[in-house]
């Protein structure tokens, strides 16, 4: 059992397929047959050119959305035979997400967005605590609008952090910053995936950012193109663009 | 204290950003929660206080009265199936001479049973009830006792069919006969004026001369008791004595004065408040339309986050239902207040022995509940279209909406319309359902105004109708029974009495086929001055020879028309039925009127002509004389100084028209302000980087303004005309809605009448059109181009 754990990949597909606009002149293949496993704990970065597909992979297996054709599991369970409701649960309970524009609600201090989170998961961590570990106790009473890009984007990572989540789903997280305060986003990153051993998909179309990866994923046309493994891995605060 | 969730305190906080358009809209529907729950309260306060009121002093199911009936009938009458109780009583008029009083008052004189009254029981007030046995001592009703200052122990004169009496009062009392006390001939009740007077039977019945006999009977009904077979029998029993045709409560005029008055608030109750419960939700369904459509990537972000569709919905629908609260609170407040003054309104008009106030709480959760449904039923779309959003497609920009080239494009290039122009007919164009139900909505304003100046207009006009037109005499003397036609010429000397006109009124059954109708014929000489008969158009008519002038409204009940034969039974000589032909029909909005020349019905009536009552035209100079003279005019029942009734009618009535304007004007201006400032808003937050765009082309503020309100602006012009339509619509609905036997109002719409709701309602328009064009005067613009949507 314990083995067969250890060696169980946090995610796994098998010929993973999403169509847009089916049916019509229009049809756009963002996967195509993707077949993919990746393994617990790892950092791994998604690489590609713009519209080859990465959100597309990384929404189906954050449950935020279906897909097409194929199967995708999440440590065992079967992502493409939940409802709605099922991947609604499955987001509350083990998915934490972090967004290029990083999705903050306007109307609620820091605080109060990670407190968004810990209000509803099970196991949460202290809002305070996850604010603390992206360097940002000093800031937990300012509402967005009072904040730097690279410090709203920080606590959107508390945010998904918050709950404890199995994994952590970053798509171009660094997309909307510039390079200095790039890294610092980068290094909350590595920091939670280096204590918490959270796995951490980081999307990105920017080619620097793969050296800071246990594993990296390159994404041509809706197709995995290359999966490599990196021997040695550079800090987050020596990566810049 | 519970700990706010962060959802919960993001609600609080965006309710608070949109305070201005939450509050113009709470305060809509607030005016929906108090107007349903003053009128329903209302209704249900009256209701309740006047079965509690009656069923205490024991009111009579069926009246009737008769000329004069031997006492033996009254036992007849209990046997009759279905009857509880029967108590006969002499009544009478009286002419008052009061101390202190220049002018007489008037009467009512009811008889008082030796063990004490079992059907229609006086409430003792004050004092104690007169002694059955004593010859001079009465009870009065305490309003009457109250306003002329009289107290238990006090003493006034009564002229009684003749006869001068003095008589001490030992007790006030009230009665639910009487709890809107008319005085004879009176518009309203009058205090000092008009007295119920209540006499042992021995001193009542001697007095009015009707020993061993009862000319008025009372009756209690068993459960289950059919009312028209005892009303069939007691007028078989009555009608070889005069009897004048039993009735039910609803011809009681205390009664039907009150049920008038319910069902007014009744129909308010029904047709208002929904305009504003619509209007209300259809403003939460624009602004949490806009709000859901802004916050897209939100919702997305909640989804993203675990939140449940339904926590969502809920989310949003708490939004509308913190709108509903602070509107259900405004309406709660207001409609109490508007509750009292109602309250205190009907203690002038009406004697009860509490206050009318409403007091249960099921008014207030009703009105509460469905200020809620009305907010959620408004949010519900909107709150659903976020439960819906699909997260991956919530978290994607929306794509821009669609604009193509129309007709009404090709159309506006014929007509040269500037850049600006076509934006704002775009912008119309964009959501013609929402821009048709904002016209609608500044449409209500100006239809309520509409409506309410209809109601003054159309009191004007019977106020001028009635006493300028048709009752033009000063004064009238009502005498008590009929008496021969000399009795003008006595009249017309009395002191300032400047021209005498007599006139015949006789209680009669019309009939025509299966329609029968009870009334009091009128008849009087030809040529007289003082009270006319009108017909259809206002114009006087002269009373033919021959046959009978007839009101519209009688017409209709008994189905007449011009030509038509209709048969007159007179209720107190049973057989001396004859028919008449239908001469004209008449227009008149107090009462039903049916009118004969004197002499014609005289002749088929074969009697010399009769006389029950004198209108006079008075001089001026002369009136405290006249009043002197008529504390002793024999054969007198009341005297109605009808220019008194005229002005205290007018002045009434005059105060009721402020107050309702006042109330109707803030009403039709939430409304307006309610509508075009969330219109205004939300086309604001919509073009914003349009807008923005414009000035940055360097379009000057006004233009940019030009583009924003030009949009409010067309849709209060296309207002206009459908408030009209819908302010006429509701006043013909009035017209029909008022339409009973006490009274009738003529549709009177004036152009005037319009302008000023178009006035009224396009100033309010402008003004919330101005509080939005601050906001694009102090448009930042760097930061409005910067923020993503
Ligand atoms: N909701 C959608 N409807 C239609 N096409 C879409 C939608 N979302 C993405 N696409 C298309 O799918 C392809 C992959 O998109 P995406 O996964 O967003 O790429 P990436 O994230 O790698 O830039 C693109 O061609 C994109 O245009
Ligand atoms: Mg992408």
């Amino acid at each position: 059992m314990t083995e067969a754990a250890a060696t169980q990949p946090v995610f796994r597909a098998e010929g993973l397929t999403k169509v847009y606009g089916e049916g019509s002149t229009a049809e756009v293949r963002a996967l195509d047959a993707v077949d993919l496993s990746l393994p617990e704990g790892e950092l791994v970065v998604l690489l590609g050119p713009s519209g080859s597909g990465k959100s597309t992979l990384l929404n189906i297996l954050g449950g935020l959305d279906h897909a097409s054709g194929g199967r995708a599991w999440f440590r065992g369970t079967e992502l493409t035979a939940m409802t709605d409701r099922q991947l609604t649960r499955y987001r509350r309970d083990h998915v934490g997400f972090v967004f290029q524009f990083y999705n903050l609600v306007p109307s609620l201090t820091a605080r109060e967005n990670v407190e968004l989170v810990t209000d509803v998961a099970t196991h949460p961590l202290p809002a305070e605590e996850a604010l603390a570990l992206v360097g940002l106790s000093a800031r937990t009473d300012h509402f967005p609008a009072q904040m730097s890009g690279g410090e709203q984007q920080r606590v959107a990572i508390a945010r998904a952090i918050a709950k404890r989540p199995g994994v952590l789903l970053c798509d171009e997280p660094t997309g909307a910053l510039d390079s200095r305060t790039g890294t610092t986003v980068l290094a909350a990153l590595d920091e939670v995936n280096a204590r918490f051993g959270t796995t951490t998909l980081v999307i990105t179309h920017n080619a620097g950012i793969r050296r800071m990866a246990h594993r990296v994923i390159r994404f041509q046309d809706g197709r995995v193109v290359e999966v490599s493994v990196n021997d040695t891995r550079v800090p987050a605060a020596e990566i810049s663009w | 204290m519970v700990k706010l969730h962060a959802l919960d305190r993001k609600l609080l906080r965006d309710v608070w950003r949109l305070r201005a358009q939450a509050l113009a809209i709470a305060l809509v529907l607030g005016c929906g929660v108090a107007i349903f729950l003053t009128a329903f309260g209302m209704v249900g306060a009256l209701e309740a206080t006047r079965a509690e009121y009656y069923a205490e002093q024991r009111f009579a199911d069926i009246f009737a009265s008769a000329r004069r009936a031997p006492n033996a009938l009254l036992g007849e009458m209990a046997e009759i199936d279905g009857v509880r109780a029967v108590e006969g009583r002499a009544t009478g008029w009286a002419v008052l001479d009061l101390p202190g009083r220049a002018a007489a008052a008037s009467g009512r004189i009811l008889s008082l049973p030796p063990e004490g009254a079992r059907i229609n029981v006086p409430l003792l007030v004050e004092g104690r009830l007169p002694d059955p046995d004593a010859d001079r001592e009465v009870a009065v009703t305490a309003r009457f006792a109250a306003a002329s200052g009289l107290r238990p122990g006090d003493s006034f004169a009564a002229i009684v069919e003749g006869h001068r009496l003095e008589l001490v009062i030992t007790g006030a009392v009230r009665t639910p006969e009487f709890i809107y006390a008319l005085p004879p001939g009176g518009l309203m009740p009058d205090d000092e004026g008009f007295a119920v007077i209540w006499m042992p039977e021995r001193a009542a019945a001697s007095a009015l001369g009707l020993s061993g006999a009862f000319n008025d009977v009372a009756l209690t009904l068993r459960r289950g008791a059919d009312p028209a077979a005892v009303i069939e029998a007691v007028d078989r029993i009555l009608s070889p004595w005069g009897g004048s045709g039993a009735h039910e409560r609803d011809l009681q005029t205390s009664h039907a004065f009150i049920d008038a008055e319910i069902s007014q608030l009744r129909s308010m109750a029904v047709v208002l408040p929904p305009v504003f419960f619509g209007i209300a939700a259809f403003l939460v369904n624009i602004v949490l339309g806009r709000i859901v459509a802004l916050e897209r990537a939100e919702i997305g972000l909640l989804k993203a986050l675990g939140y449940r569709n339904r926590e969502i919905a809920v989310h949003y629908l708490a939004m509308a239902g913190l709108i509903a609260v602070a509107g259900t609170l405004i309406g709660w407040g207001a409609g109490t207040w508007l509750a009292r003054g109602m309250a205190g309104l009907y203690a002038r008009f009406y004697d009860f022995p509490w206050l009318v106030r409403p007091e249960g709480w099921d008014s207030y959760a009703w009105s509460g509940l469905i200020g809620l449904a009305a907010a959620s039923l408004g949010a519900l779309r909107s709150a659903l279209a976020a439960a819906r959003l699909a997260p991956a497609v919530a978290m994607a920009p929306p794509a821009p909406p669609r604009f193509r080239r129309s007709i009404v494009d090709r159309a506006a290039e014929r007509l040269n319309l500037s850049q600006p122009g076509m934006m704002v007919l775009r912008g119309l164009l964009r959501w013609p359902l929402r821009a048709a139900m904002t016209s609608l909505g500044l449409a209500f304003g100006v239809a309520i105004l509409v409506a309410s100046s209809f109601m003054t207009d159309a009191l004007d006009r019977v106020i001028d109708i009635a006493f300028f037109r048709t009752f033009r005499q000063h004064a009238t003397l009502a005498l008590a029974g009929e008496t021969p036609l000399g009795v003008t010429l006595d009249a017309a000397h009395l002191p300032g009495v400047l021209r005498a006109e007599p006139q015949y009124d006789l209680p009669v059954t019309l009939r025509h086929g299966h329609l029968s109708k009870r009334l009091a014929l009128n008849a009087r000489p030809p040529g007289g001055e003082l009270m006319r008969v009108l017909d259809t158009s206002d114009r006087p008519v002269e009373l033919p020879p021959e046959g009978m002038l007839i009101s519209r409204q009688l017409a209709d009940q008994l189905s007449l028309v011009v030509g038509d034969m209709v048969l007159v039974e007179p209720s107190e000589r049973s057989g001396e039925g004859f028919e008449v032909p239908v001469a004209a029909v008449t227009g008149q909005y107090l009462g039903l009127g049916a009118y004969m020349d004197l002499d014609a019905l005289s002749a088929r009536l074969r009697q010399a002509p009769r006389v029950t009552s004198v209108s006079l035209a008075l001089d001026p100079a002369a009136l405290p004389e006249f009043r002197a003279a008529t504390k002793q005019v024999p054969r007198l029942a009341f005297v109605i100084m009808l220019h008194e009734v005229r002005d205290s009618f007018r002045d009434t009535i005059s105060e009721n028209v402020g107050r309702n304007t006042l109330l109707f004007v803030t009403i039709a201006v939430l409304i307006t302000v309610g509508v075009a400032y969330n219109g205004a808003r939300i086309q604001l937050s919509e073009r914003a980087r349009e807008l923005a765009s414009l000035r940055i082309l360097g379009f000057t503020r006004s233009e940019v303004s030009f583009v924003l309100l030009g949009e409010t602006a067309v849709l209060a012009l296309l207002a206009q005309p459908l408030g009209w339509a819908i302010g006429s619509g509701i006043a013909v609905l009035m017209v029909n809605g008022f339409d009973s036997d006490l009274y009738r109002v003529p549709l009177v719409l004036t152009p005037a009448n319009f302008a000023t709701a178009s006035l009224v309602t396009l100033g309010a328009t402008a003004a919330a059109a101005l509080l939005v064009r601050r906001r694009v005067d102090r448009f930042d613009l760097v930061s409005v181009l910067k923020t993503r949507e």
